[in-house]
């Protein structure tokens, strides 16, 4: 990852309700960061001796750093869309301290070079990126790109995502590669082969819009073979990306119940929306996993809640205005999420389906920060990463797409009434963001 | 997205009953015989991505008969040709001084889209498998040529609904106005889930169910390529669901036949059905002009 200067010196986080789920705490904390770790944490007013810089958290709760494992920066290669500092303001802007991005650029990231890129200082990142890197050549999917070099450069996992990996045979290799190396596989899971002109999930809204529909069963049926597959070997990390559909969930709760170390993510616009709210062939409502059906809703909400997500993940996917409005089925397939992320899982998951925070929070910082093996990050235990997201979790604001910090605009959430707003974001100790 | 200009006819979905009577009101005043100067100088543009006879010459006799200039804009030999997208068109179009729009498109939402870009009004001739509002408003106004009122008739409509806009404007026009729908095809064609589209719409399997009580009966074109993707046997089809002299006397003696057009004699209905004393079908092509008339001048507010 991009090594950002962390600040030497040290910054006391005074009077929050840390909220650390990797380490068991959900209680009134006070929280030393120095040189860029996090040096003490206990009871109000019990932490001796000076620091540089107070933050006066009464009255909010301070939690690790966010890690979304899923965003499209954009970079190389399409930077009208989204670049490295534009996307990881967003991010900073949302609570995110990480954030994995995605290969399927302009080249797709499938070489040492490439990664090395993604994490140079030159970049100007605002947060960490950890690259994931192409798991084929060109994410062609015919043939495995270097899985040990792109690793020792800084890749945290491998993905072709944008598309899936098809071939039973090429999947396999990569499970089996990726497990000798501890390396997790990242599938997009869709089954082109019955998805290509259907871009939007079939129902009651596909039939009035005249729009052909897709079933969930294009992505369960991938999420069942590769759970297969990793069953294989037993030290393969399958991940599933963007997961969407309920029968994906009987497949991972199957393989989980099995010891198959697999894992998975799930957006907020599909727990928050279905393909009932698709309206005016809006484009903003398209995306690839594209919006459930009501019964998939539920049934990741139930997911969400028992364990079986390790993670939410935003799929932030910038595109340019003229990429989104056009005709439905030729628009571009993907929205932004960033800096929505944290009010749509407070104000849908919390407030209205009663999921406790510590949950949300696990699923934001402990749950991928295990998934993605990142050492030090997803916790605020003693000699961690100073990466903390201190936020107020009962603060109604209006997300207003216009003032996003990402380039694009491309969200179905504008104008809504969010509960759960980022105050601030730090990096290795320092404030990068304030809200 | 942006609220489409006034006088836009984007589908019949979003129109209340009282709307679409209004129109078919003021169609019943139009006449291309006797040409009334409502839209002199005003240009309309006819935006055709796909091909079409009769729309598009029905669109152009009906802004001709109301003094309106007209504009073919055809996607094949034009700047579409080039890539062009849908938006930037709009905006020539808007540009050399198109006062409305007509458009014929090939993705469902097209109008829409190009209707929430622009400040002019917009006219949906046909998107996708969407909607295709002028044919079901002369749909209406034959049917009221025939029966005092929609209000309690039986409509059947056979044959290819999945992939029919004329199907779905039908529906909702129909039900906003009070008439029962029966969609009758293999599931293929008439899936389950087109009842969800409007109240008062059922899907049957079984033509006899669908013509039993019929007031009036639609046909859809159904395609011979269509069936063969769907792999449905062209016979089995033929069989199950051809409209005959014979089938159609399960519907009421009055019953009238209708089929938007184009037909094809020997697949959805036998020849001789589209000859017989009930069929209207080259009178919803001549009542297209007045409709279309009436669609034209709400548009630029007469
Ligand atoms: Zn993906």
């Amino acid at each position: 990852m991009a090594h950002l200067k962390s600040k030497s010196g040290s910054l006391l986080i005074k009077g929050g309700h840390l909220v650390d789920p990797a380490a068991g705490v959900n209680a009134l904390m006070d929280v030393l960061l120095r040189d860029g770790q996090v040096a003490e944490v206990a009871a109000p007013g019990k932490i001796k001796g000076g620091a540089d810089e107070k933050f006066d958290a009464r009255g909010l709760m301070v939690a690790p750093g966010f890690i979304d494992l899923h965003v499209h920066l954009r970079e190389p290669g399409q930077s009208h869309k989204e670049t490295i500092v534009s996307g990881t303001a967003a991010a900073a802007a949302g609570g995110f301290t990480s954030v994995c991005t995605m290969p399927n650029t302009v080249p797709v990231v499938d070489t040492v070079e490439w990664v090395v890129w993604l994490q140079s200082p030159e970049r100007g990142a605002i947060v960490n990126v950890f690259p994931v890197a192409a798991a084929t050549r060109g994410s062609q999917g015919v043939q495995l790109s270097d899985f040990r070099g792109l690793q020792s450069a800084g890749a945290v996992a491998v993905t072709d995502d944008g598309k899936p990996i098809l071939d039973d045979n090429i999947m396999r290799e990569a499970l089996r590669l990726g497990g000798e190396l501890n390396l997790p596989v990242v599938q997009h899971a869709e089954d082109t082969r019955v998805t290509e002109g259907r871009p939007m999930q079939e129902g009651a809204n596909s039939f009035r819009m005249g729009l052909r529909g897709q079933t969930a069963a294009a992505e369960a049926s991938i999420v069942e073979r590769d759970v297969h597959l990793a069953q294989q070997f037993p030290n393969a990390r399958l991940h599933v990306a963007h997961l969407s559909a309920s029968d994906s969930l009987k497949a991972v709760r199957r393989g989980k119940k099995n010891r198959v170390r697999v894992t998975c993510e799930v957006t907020p616009h599909h727990f928050a929306l279905t393909d009932e709210d698709i309206r005016d062939y809006d484009a903003n409502y398209k995306m690839n996993p594209p919006l459930r059906s009501a019964s998939d809703r539920e049934a990741l909400l139930v997911a969400l809640a028992d364990g079986t997500v390790d993670a939410i993940a935003t799929d932030h996917a910038p595109h340019a205005l003229h990429e989104k409005e056009m005709e439905f089925e030729r628009a571009a397939s993907g929205i932004t999420g960033l800096e929505t992320a944290l009010g749509l899982a407070i104000t849908r998951l919390h407030k209205q389906h009663g999921i406790p925070i510590a949950r949300i929070l696990e699923l934001f910082t402990a749950g991928p920060a295990r998934v993605f093996n990142l050492q030090g990050r997803g916790t605020l235990a003693r000699g961690s990463v100073a990466d903390v997201t201190i936020f107020d979790p009962k603060k109604k604001w209006t997300f207003e797409a216009a003032k996003s910090l990402s380039l694009s605009k491309n969200t179905p959430f504008d104008g809504w009434v969010l509960t759960g707003k980022v105050m601030a974001t730090i990096l290795g100790g320092r404030v990068v963001w304030r809200g | 997205m942006e609220e489409a200009a006034r006088g836009s006819l984007l589908d019949i979905e979003s129109l209340e009953a009282a709307e679409l009577l209004t129109l078919l009101r003021s169609a019943r005043r139009m006449n291309p015989l006797r040409p009334r100067p409502l839209l002199r100088g005003k240009r309309v543009v006819l935006l055709f991505y796909e091909s079409s006879t009769r729309t598009r010459s029905s669109f152009e006799i009906a802004a001709k008969s109301l003094g309106a200039q007209t504009v073919l804009v055809q996607a094949s030999g034009s700047s579409i040709e080039k890539g062009e997208s849908l938006l930037d068109t709009g905006d020539t179009l808007r540009a050399v001084g198109a006062d409305v729009i007509v458009i014929r498109h090939p993705s469902s939402g097209a109008a829409r889209v190009m209707a929430a870009h622009l400040d002019i009004p917009v006219i949906n001739a046909g998107d996708g498998m969407h909607e295709h509002p002028t044919q079901a408003l002369l749909d209406a106004y034959t049917i009221l040529q025939h029966k005092k009122s929609l209000k309690g008739l039986q409509v059947a409509i056979i044959g290819d609904i999945v992939h029919s806009r004329v199907a779905r404007s039908d529906c909702h026009l129909l039900s906003k106005l009070g008439a029962k729908v029966v969609l009758c095809g293999p599931p293929e064609l008439a899936p389950d889930l087109a009842a969800t589209i409007a109240p008062g719409v059922r899907v049957t399997r079984h033509l006899e169910d669908a013509l039993r009580g019929t007031d009036v009966v639609m046909l859809l074109r159904v395609q011979k390529e269509r069936l063969a993707g769907l792999k449905i046997d062209l016979n089995q089809y033929i069989v199950r669901y051809q409209m005959t002299l014979a089938r159609l006397k399960l519907a009421r003696r009055d019953a009238i036949v209708m089929h938007p057009g184009p037909i094809n004699r020997g697949l959805e209905l036998a020849g001789d059905v589209a000859d017989c004393p009930q069929a209207r079908i080259l009178e919803q092509v001549r009542n297209g002009v007045p409709v279309r008339m009436a669609v034209l001048a709400r548009a630029l507010g007469k």
